[in-house]
Formats: C-alpha cells, structure tokens, sequence
C-alpha cells in the first residue's frame, strides 16, 4: 500500500484539519482509495463546504413544491398529476480547458439529473460568459462551448431553448458554462435516490468506467493557474448517443415498478453515487468492483471509484427484477452489471481482485463534510451616479452602439446551432424574454428563463441577488407565465477571501428577499466556486433559472410588435437610473456607480397585472425592460415584428436619461388603440404608472426630431456576433 | 391510410413524425422497431430524424443496414410510399432508395431556423395539397444536409422532375443566398425515379400545426392520407 505523504494529502485538496478530522473517523490512517473518496466527497463541489450555512437560508417552499434542494434537481407541481423536475449546473472548469467536451458534458450531466428522477427531459436551456472579445482565446471558447452544447443537445433530441450570453473581461481566464434541463414526469412515477431493502442489488447501467475525468470535481475546487491546461486528462468526453438510449432505457424501466432507487453517476462518479443511496438510506452497501463494467484493463480500485466516466447510472432493484431490467437494458445495447448488495451496516465496503480496498463509514462522509463559516466582509457601497454627471449622447447613436455591443448583439449565431424544435412542442423560440413550451398533448406550457446581470453584481451583490430573481420573474410574466419556481448557480471566485465570501453572502441574502416576496421558491441549485485565474476573480454571477406555467398556451404575449398604428404602453417609474448601466459602460466606457434597485412589493403587483391582461387577450406584445433601459426594448420588439415606432419623450428627465436609464420593474405593452382605455384602466386599478409612449408603425425608430431606420439597426445587431465568429475563419 | 414509423436507436423526431401523422390520419401509425424484420402491411413507411446510431461512421450509414431496412427496400420496390425526413432522408440515400449522398453543410455548422421552399413537382402522393411554385416554410435542423449527386445523375433527376423541392426566398427565388447548406442545386428533397419515395432535409412535422408557428408542413400528411386512404 501506497504512504500517504503529506504531499499526498495536499495533492487531493485536503487541508490539514480535514485530513485529522479523517483520522479521528476511521481510528487509522485512509489507504490510497480511501483518501481519494473522501477527497471528492469532501471537495467543494460535492460538499457544498463554504456556501451550505448560507444556501440554508435561501426559502425553497410552497404549496407546489413536491422536492426542494436535496435531491438530484427540484420538483413542482403543474396539476393534472403532472409535475416539472428542474436544475441548473456549472461546467465552468472543463468548459475552459477543453470548450467542447466540457460544454456538451455539462448538458449530458445536467439532463442525467433530471431524467434520473423519472422525467423525460423536455428542454434545455443555458448561462454563458466568455471573456472580452478582444481576448485571444475568447473566439475558440464561443465556438468550441456552442459547438459542444449543440453536438450534445442535438443528439439527444431534447430542444435547446434560451439562454443568455454576456462577455466581460472578468471572464477572460474562467469561462462560466451553466446547463439547464427541464423535464416533464408523472407525479406517481417520480423516483429518488434513497436506497432501501437490505439484500436488494445495487446495479450499474450505461457506459463502462474508463480513466476519464478522474478528479474533476477536485479541479472544479480549486483556483485556476499556469498549469491548468495540463489538466485535461481530468475532462470527461461525453458520448450523447449512448445518452440519448439510457434516457429512453431508463424511462422504459421507469414505467415498471422495478426500482427501488435510482441515481446519475455524476461528479465523484461511481463515489458520490454510491454514498449518496447509502446515505439517504440509511444503510450500507457491500460492492464488488470487478464486476464494474470496465473500459480499460488493470484498472485500481481507485481509478474505478474516482473516474467521471459519463452516461452511467447507479439503481437499486427490488429483489427478482434483474432479469427484466437486463432485457431492457439489453434492448438498448447498454451494460447492465450488478456490482453490489445493500447492507445493515452503514458502511461502504469495496472489494477488488477479492480483496478489500476501502471499508469506510458511509454517514460521517456524507453528512459530516466540513461545513465552514468563512469570514465574509460587505463589499463597499459604490455611489449612486446623478444622470445629469453622464455625458448624453444623441440618442439614435447611443441606441446604434447598444444594439451593437457584445452584451445586447443578436445571439441568432448561438441559437441556430442548436435544434429549438425538436420533440414539436416549442411554442416559443429562442430570443424572447421566455422561452415556452407545450406540455405534449395539453393545451399547457411551462415557460423557462435563465438570468443574472453580473455587471449589478459586481457593483452589489445584495441588489443583484434580488435583480437575478425579479428578472426572472419579469421574463416569465411578460410571456403571461405564472412563475412558479428557480433552480439557482452561484458562480463566484475563493471563498477564502473575505471579499469575495461577502460577494455570496450578500448575493444569497438578495436573492432569498425576492424568492421569498415573490413567492418564487429556489428548488434546487449548484455552487461554482475558485472562479479565479492568478488571484483575478470573475464578476459574481448568481444566475437563476426560472420555470414558470401558462395553462392556456394560446394565451401567451410574444415581443414582437404585431400591427402598425397600436399604442406602446410602458409599465412602471422611470427615473434615469444609469449607474452601473449599459449605457454608461458601453457608450461612456465607464464601469462604476450603484445598481438600480429593485422595489419587490411593486415587482409583483405588476407581474399579476401583466399576467391578467395578457390572459385576458389586451395584450398584443409584451417585452420586459432590462439592459438598455427603455429605448433598447423598443428597439428590441421593432427588430423582433419588423414594425418601428415613434417614440415621444414624455418626461422631464434628460433624454439620455430616459432612453437608457435602467430602472428596474419595467414593462412595454403593446397595445391595440380600442383596448387602451381599459389597460390604463385596470393598471391605476391596481396604483401601476402606466404612460404610453409611443406609437407603432413605419420603418423607423423615432425619438427626439431623429430616427434611425430598422434595416440599420437589424444589421447592427444581427451583425456583431457572425463578424466576430466569422473571423475566426478568416484567420484559418 | 395505414403508417408505419421506423424507429432507430437514436431517432428523435420518431414521435413528433408519428404526431404529425396521427393528426392527419385520426390514428397512430405502428411504431416499428429497427431490429424487427417483418413490416405489417403498411400504405405508407416513414424514416423519422434523429441520430440513428450517433451519426457515426457516417450520418445513416449504419441505419442502413440495420434488420428492417431489407423490408423497407422490398416495399418500395413493390411501391409502398415511403417518406424520409432529415435523418431519415439521409438514410434512405444510404441504403440506395435514393440518388445522391448528404455531405457536411457547406458552413460546416449545424442549422436549425425555417427556411422557404419552393415546390418543384406536385405530382406525387405527397404533394397533392401543394401545386407547382407554391412557396412553403418548413425548419430545417441539421448539420449534414448538403445534397450532392454525380452531374449525370443529377441532369437525369431534372430531367425527370425528381426534385421535388428547392430552397428559396420568401418570394420563390431560388438563388446561392437561399441555400443554406450548398446542396447542388438548391435541392431540398427528391424522389426516387418512381416517385414513390420522398426524401428531404426540411422537417414538415415541425410546422404541422398553427400553435407552432405554421401549419404547411401539415399538407404533406394530407395529401398522404388523401392519395392512401
């Protein structure tokens, strides 16, 4: 057996308290194998270590909840017996090392998940974050991570339907991949992973193991430096046929009583797998790993144990299922092997070539993870900027380079390498506020959104905590979907530094305050954290994916303007809040000044509001106002129907101020000339500032005696992102 | 009219054809398991998209030799319809019931977006719902669907009218900037030289429906049912 060295110790990311606290657990000293597991059990990304006292304080109930955080994605009620079964999760490390195979297993992970529970996986959706574009390497990443989630998604036949893409310098040396899957199940077929039934097999099913992706949940813990590149051995490839069959494998089984348990070989593989059944359960398991399906020969118990081999899945049977089980399986052309037994035990004993290579305790694992309170400091308050002390541009130029810049561009380029149609239920496609699809054969859909705006992060996190979940909220209620539920990715740098453990901190408290007065509970999530290259942090990106419900999906708004001669109705106060604005940073090129806050009592009286008058056919379209302030939005539901707008300028703020200030709590309505009495109506029934500004028609945006014509803005965002990618071309 | 849909280890379009069909028909089509190898008694025989086989080695190629493909040739011999969609339309090229071969798109990159096209031969049992020049919108969503067939060949199908239809603009002209993906000609789909076979990229079961955005794809299983039933 191996010594294990001190430097033995630290190579597997475990600190010289944690090594003692696994010294005084098993009364000896770990072998090899056995450091190796509590390494990744223990390792940031499976133990939750320095976000869980925080994440605890986040509200993940209601009436609708079936599942909150816990289990292997969230669970919600959407009636008729139906029930959606959502997560979201970071791919950020291997994403950054080897673009492809990181983004496209990221999806194959994520969509495991889901399905694991008894869903069929009905969407896909993403949160990207390159670095500058100017940044060498940025190119190669956009087109390698689009290609990857496409390659994957695609395949698996399973629509990828939004998602949101911003670049920032922050991101230059930690890209951020978050993956979401949303899946449709029955309410009496919903399967979870706590084993049960002593003597009952514990089966293995998919790809076989190989040396894969061994460590990688010990890399996605740790901060990236020079060497990082070495480590891409440590990314998993995934194989998305072979996922694709487990999918319908698995739901083929599914539909039989023949499981017990069931849960997806993920990060830590076969490890976590296998000590989370146990764990929830109660009980032991006693696994022969010669009989784990191998790829390669000679392979360690170690290796066995740690690979991230993917497309494989850990279940429990009940006892005289096997052998129909194996049939399906076979049917599929996947293995099937039993590789264990459930024990009274408590303890997890691996047996190798007839010898036992690790008998370890399977509770203090999987429970008793350290759990840190790290020293957190409040991030300094930035000051709020005065819009009279931002240079104003003209206005039409202003909305010209907005619509042009990275962050606002066209994201067509992305999206149209992703199949958004499949399984013909994609009422709304990509480039909306939500995306919406179809419960297969109802008249219902759920409406899906992914969003955060790093940018009012940086400048505080409490307030853009709250902006990622009233966001979200907004998306969905501007396609006219009840928000039910968010799935949460909290994407930061070490949480070592105080600063940086405030950033979370404060982004959670922000967020729990909006999900709690938005009656929009956090259902399951996941923690990114060591986003840092050379001690650089990203810009804190909590991003949250938002599921909402329309029970009539012909009874849903799109953004696009419908008709010439309608009224452009805009929701909510203005007041040229342009601190921390697009505005103020792609126009003046300054990043500085504090976010527009977030009102949440107004917040949702405004999203009934939208709802109602969306479900009661006053609303011709709806688009949220967020980047870019109101001008922008226009701009984006002109483009979106191919109608322009005149646009009058009703208030006593600078023009500057009023086009692009970013108020939060904003909507634009389009409205019909017959209908308008009765929104503005309904809307000071319900105290909303409600004001039309504007009126659709023609081939022009119009505002302050200019206009610019639609053609030229189409081309300006359109164009960015195909100019940027097509030079990758060029240059080859 | 009676259907069958053949069904691969990684269809995926299998149940939204399968939809589609219903919708027009009133029934489900038999969902046929590639391994079979006895068909029933079919009017019509469809070859959904997807990733038979991961799309590896070559899109379709093992697809094409899968246990019911032998059925499937001996029914289009003896005249059964039989309709490829994407995937499918690839598969069928593979297992030479039709001209031609799929090569890469000429942008190297998978598309997924409508795009308009133009009907070039209504005389058919698919296209009885549409005439000659009608312009039709339908998705595409692939990355191998640059058609390709040996100029001799290709000047024979024309000739013949087996091309059944062509990538276009809104307003019906046929032109390079239409062609989302290099196929010679601005092809789309084709039949076979008995014109009982109907092979193309686009994915009329994806606009099927007005909830959807569109319904023309759904003439196709009309005009299916109408020439069958």
């Amino acid at each position: 057996m191996t010594d294990i060295s001190p430097e033995t110790i630290a190579q597997h990311g475990i600190k010289p308290d944690e090594y003692q606290r696994i010294l005084d657990i098993l009364g000896r000293a770990p072998n090899l194998t056995e450091l190796g597991i509590f390494s990744v059990m223990w390792s940031e990304h499976c133990s939750y270590k320095s976000s869980k006292k925080w994440l605890k304080t986040l509200p993940t109930t209601a009436p609708w909840v079936i599942c909150g955080p816990g289990e292997n994605a969230g669970i919600i009620d959407i009636g008729d017996g139906q029930a959606i079964i959502f997560k979201m999760e970071s791919h950020n490390h291997p994403s950054f090392i080897e673009p492809y195979q990181g983004a496209a297993t990221g999806v194959g992970g994520i969509l495991r998940d889901v399905f694991t529970m008894g869903a069929r996986p009905i969407a896909n959706l993403n949160a990207l974050r390159f670095g500058d574009p100017s940044h060498p390497k940025t190119r190669h990443l956009v087109a390698g991570v689009v290609a990857g989630i496409g390659g994957y998604g695609n395949c698996v036949g399973v629509p990828t339907v939004g998602g949101e893409t911003n670049f920032h310098a922050s991101y230059n040396g930690n890209i951020l991949v978050n993956a979401m899957t949303v899946g449709l199940a029955d309410q009496s077929r919903i399967f979870y992973s706590a084993a049960a039934g002593i003597g009952n097999p514990v089966v293995y099913v998919g790809s076989k193991t190989g040396r894969d992706g061994i460590h990688g949940a010990t890399m996605a813990s740790a901060e990236f430096n020079e060497d990082s590149e070495e480590k891409r051995p440590t990314v998993q490839v995934g194989d998305p046929f072979t996922e694709k069959l487990l999918i319908e494998a698995c739901l083929e089984l599914m539909a039989t009583d023949a499981i017990v348990a069931i849960q997806d070989m993920g990060a830590a593989g076969l490890t976590s797998s296998s000590f989370e059944m146990a764990s929830k359960g109660g009980l032991g398991i006693e696994m022969d790993l010669d009989a784990v399906p191998m790829r390669e020969q000679g392979m360690t118990a170690y290796e066995i144990m740690l690979s991230e081999s993917q497309e494989r899945m850990l279940m429990v049977l009940k006892p005289g299922k096997e052998a129909m089980a194996k049939a399906v399986f076979d049917k599929w052309e996947l293995d099937f092997a039993i590789v264990g037994t459930l024990t009274d035990t408590g303890r997890m004993i691996l047996k190798r070539n007839g010898r036992i290579e690790a008998d370890l305790p399977i509770d203090p694992l999987a429970q008793a993870s350290p759990e840190y309170d790290r020293p957190w400091v409040v991030p300094a308050k930035r000051p709020v900027i005065d819009a009279k002390d931002v240079p104003a541009v003209e206005a039409t130029e202003a909305l010209k380079t907005l619509l042009a810049c990275p962050d606002l561009a066209s994201k067509r380029w992305i999206w149209e390498q992703y199949d958004h149609m499949v399984m013909g239920d994609t009422v709304q496609r990509p480039g909306g506020d939500a995306a919406v699809v179809r419960i297969h054969g109802t008249p219902k859909a759920v409406a899906m959104t992914t969003d955060v705006t790093p940018r009012y992060c940086q400048a505080d996190p409490y307030q853009g905590g709250r902006q990622a979940v009233a966001e979200a909220y907004r998306n969905l209620s501007a396609v006219g979907a009840l928000p039910l539920a968010v799935t949460d990715n909290l994407n930061f740098g070490n949480p070592e530094k105080p600063e940086i453990m405030g950033q979370i901190v404060e982004a959670i408290r922000g967020m729990g305050e909006a999900c709690r007065d938005l009656d929009f509970p956090v259902v399951s999530g996941n923690v990114s954290l060591y986003n840092e290259t050379a001690g650089a942090a990203i810009q804190p990106t909590p991003a949250i994916g938002g599921v909402g419900l329309l029970q009539d999906v012909t009874r849903s708004a799109s953004l696009s303007f419908k008709a010439a001669g309608n009224a452009v109705v805009l929701f909510g106060e203005t007041k040229g809040w342009l601190g921390a604005s697009l505005y103020l940073r792609e126009v003046c090129g300054r990043e500085e000044g504090a976010p527009p806050p977030v009102m949440l009592h107004r917040e949702r009286r405004k999203g009934e509001l939208v709802r109602a008058l969306i479900a009661e056919g006053l609303v011709e379209a709806c688009h949220d106002v967020s980047d870019g302030g109101v001008l922008v939005a226009v701009a984006e539901m002109a483009l979106a129907g191919g109608i322009g707008a005149q646009v009058d300028h009703p208030s006593t703020l600078p023009l500057h101020a009023w086009c692009f200030g970013e108020d939060q709590g904003r909507y634009l309505l389009e409205v019909r000339q017959d209908q308008l009495a009765t929104v503005l109506e309904q809307a000071a029934a319900q105290d909303v500032t409600a004001r039309v500004i504007g009126t659709t028609g023609g081939t022009v945006i119009s505002i302050g005696g200019r206009a610019v014509e639609l053609a030229e803005l189409k081309a300006l965002n359109e164009g960015w992102l195909p100019g940027y990618m097509g030079a990758e071309i060029a240059q080859h | 009219m009676k259907a069958a849909v053949i069904v691969f280890p990684g269809s995926n379009c299998d149940r939204d054809v399968a939809v589609a069909l219903e919708a027009s028909m009133g029934a489900k089509p038999l969902m046929v398991w590639h391994r079979d190898t006895e068909l029933p008694e079919v009017d019509l025989i469809a070859v959904p998209g997807g990733f038979s086989y991961g799309d590896y080695l070559r899109c379709g190629a093992m697809a094409a030799h899968s246990p019911i493909m032998r059925e499937v040739k001996a029914r289009a011999d003896r005249g059964t319809r039989v309709l490829g969609i994407c995937n499918g339309f690839q598969i069928l090229t593979e297992a030479g019931l039709l001209p031609g071969v799929l090569m890469r798109n000429s942008g190297l990159k998978f598309i997924c977006r409508d795009v308009h096209l133009k009907v070039e031969n209504d005389r058919s049992d698919f296209c009885r719902y549409y005439r000659a020049g009608d312009v039709v919108r339908f998705p595409i969503a692939h990355a191998e669907g640059n058609y390709f067939a040996d100029p001799r060949v290709f000047a024979e199908m024309e000739d013949n009218g087996q091309v059944a239809f062509r990538y276009c603009s809104a307003d019906g002209a046929v032109s390079a900037a239409t062609n989302p993906n290099g196929s010679l000609g601005n092809v789309a789909g084709i039949y076979n030289d008995r014109f009982n076979v109907l092979g193309l990229m686009p994915h009329p079961e994806r606009l099927a429906e007005e909830v959807l955005g569109g319904a023309d794809g759904k003439r196709m299983f009309d005009s299916l049912v109408e020439a069958l039933s």
